[in-house]
């Protein structure tokens, strides 16, 4: 199984952890193993539409999917999929 | 005994001498031999070699290998009249393994009498000189690295948390112009993080207290302050004439809208944010590297984008974010290393992990896959959804 780095905002919809592990073949059926596992990132992960969101950056390992080949990119057991959201903070 | 004149003779017969003209025909064709003045400090700003660097034969074996460090390379030496430079290139030689050393004949005298231009460097005072020493010491800063800081322009967007470390470690380095656009004042909330106020200047404009602080540190600094908000009305006037602007904005639309400008404007921005003990940091330099936009298309809805304020942060987060922050802007500024442009790292504080993501330029980016002339004032800084956002985030 892959390894999912979940990102601070994200982490209350998955009881807190930092990293979980999903499986799946490739990107998309890997995040939708997550979504299936912790419902409640489904929608903060994916439009209504079923594609991801366009404000979720998704890296395997280091390199963007929108690069590679989106949400078909081959996944592997040892690969690590980073979910990255923007974040504004400054801190005022 | 031998006589001092009869010593340097013989030394000259056990090395290479070249003259200035052979070094003069090297440097046109720019073919990779390192010149090296070894004379004293006062002689060396007075005038020297265009391109030479400076190891004064005091301090020749301490320091030659942080200038040359390739034993292999092509050195030429020289001083003011071609003995001192004599004696040198014999013990980088015969004592220190250098290959192929050579020693300018007549040294910058014949130079000179030969017509050929010399470089009249500026150069620091003493106070400055003592200040930045440990600036100059280091090979990758130099004097030249640190006359660069001190004609530096650099710009903070924020006096807060990730702004304060900044700008006392930016002052402390010299960096010669520090603008700071805040239009907040100090708040006794501040204080876990943003140490260029302090505790007695509560209710003071920000723009102030960081002014404060800046000069406690540094009086030379050049203090420019904007206390404004940051806006589409003012922002190209604000930052315009910065070589580089610093980013601790706290919110999407001035992110975007900063954005917009600096590409337009070509000004690389340095920009960090951070929630809780997570910090993200990257350069975006405008046509070398991806901007704001290529990476982040469109911003999160607003309650997947929590504040600081909302969400609290660790004190010393900004503290280390802001120094990653004013680390980018110094290798910018002298041009020494790598900068993070097209990577993203994200520094994790409770477990101590670092992250390198990659990030591309978008050859289909809205704003930075079109010339900065083309980008009008009325869109910048929108982005789909800004309304329904900007309502959202209250």
């Amino acid at each position: 199984m892959a390894t999912i780095k979940i990102p601070p905002v994200l982490r209350g919809s998955v009881g807190g952890e930092k990293e979980v592990s999903a499986s799946g073949s490739n990107v998309g059926e890997v995040l939708r193993e997550l979504a299936s596992q912790h419902p409640e990132t489904e929608s903060q992960l994916f439009s209504e539409d079923g594609e991801l969101n366009r404000y979720v950056n998704v890296y395997l390992n280091d390199e963007d999917v929108r690069v590679l080949d989106g949400l078909g990119t081959g996944v592997s057991d040892s690969d690590t999929i980073v979910i990255l959201p923007a974040m504004a903070g400054g801190c005022r | 005994m031998a006589s001092g004149a009869e010593l340097i003779r013989k030394i000259k017969e056990q090395i290479e001498e070249v003259d200035p003209k052979d070094v003069h025909e090297l440097q046109q064709n720019g073919n990779g031999a390192v010149i090296v003045d070894v004379r004293e400090q006062h002689e060396f700003e007075q005038s020297h070699v265009p391109g030479a660097v400076h190891v004064p034969r005091g301090h020749l074996e301490s320091r030659i290998e942080g200038t040359v460090g390739d034993r292999s390379k092509r050195v030429i030496l020289y001083c003011a009249s071609g003995s001192r430079s004599a004696l040198a290139a014999h013990t980088l030689q015969e004592h220190l393994g250098y290959e192929d050393v050579a020693s300018m004949r007549g040294g910058i005298t014949l130079w000179k009498d030969r017509g050929y231009d010399v470089d009249v460097p500026r150069s620091l005072t003493a106070e400055q000189r003592e200040r930045y020493s440990r600036h100059i010491l280091v090979p990758e800063v130099g004097l030249e690295g640190q006359l660069k800081l001190l004609d530096a322009k650099v710009l903070l967007l924020g006096a807060g948390g990730l702004g304060s470390p900044a700008a006392l470690y930016l002052a402390a380095a010299g960096v010669g112009t520090i603008g700071i656009v805040d239009n907040d004042v100090v708040d006794l909330s501040n204080l876990q993080r943003q140490v260029a106020h302090s505790n007695d200047r509560i209710g003071v404009p920000k723009v102030d207290s960081a002014e404060i602080s800046i000069h406690e540190i540094n009086p030379d600094v050049n203090v420019e302050k904007h206390n404004v908000r940051l806006g589409p009305d003012n922002i190209v006037e604000i930052i315009e004439g910065y070589d580089v602007v610093v980013d601790g904005l706290d919110n999407f639309p001035t992110r975007y809208l900063l954005n917009d400008a600096s590409v337009r404007l070509q000004i690389p921005v340095v920009s960090a944010s951070i929630l809780g003990f997570e910090g993200q940091l990257s350069v975006f330099h405008p046509y070398e590297g991806p901007c704001y936009r290529c990476l982040y298309p469109t911003p999160p809805p607003a309650e997947l984008a929590p504040s600081c304020g909302a969400a609290g942060v660790l004190g010393v987060l900004p503290g280390v974010m802001g120094l990653l922050q004013s680390v980018e802007v110094i290798k910018l500024v002298t041009g020494a290393g790598d900068t993070m442009a097209g990577r993203l790292l994200l520094y994790d504080a409770l477990g101590t992990t670092f992250t390198e993501l990659k990030v591309r330029r978008d050859p289909d980016c809205p704003i930075c896959s079109r010339d900065p002339g083309d980008i009008s004032d009325e869109e910048m800084g929108v982005f789909p959804d800004y309304e329904a956002f900007c309502a959202g985030a209250g």
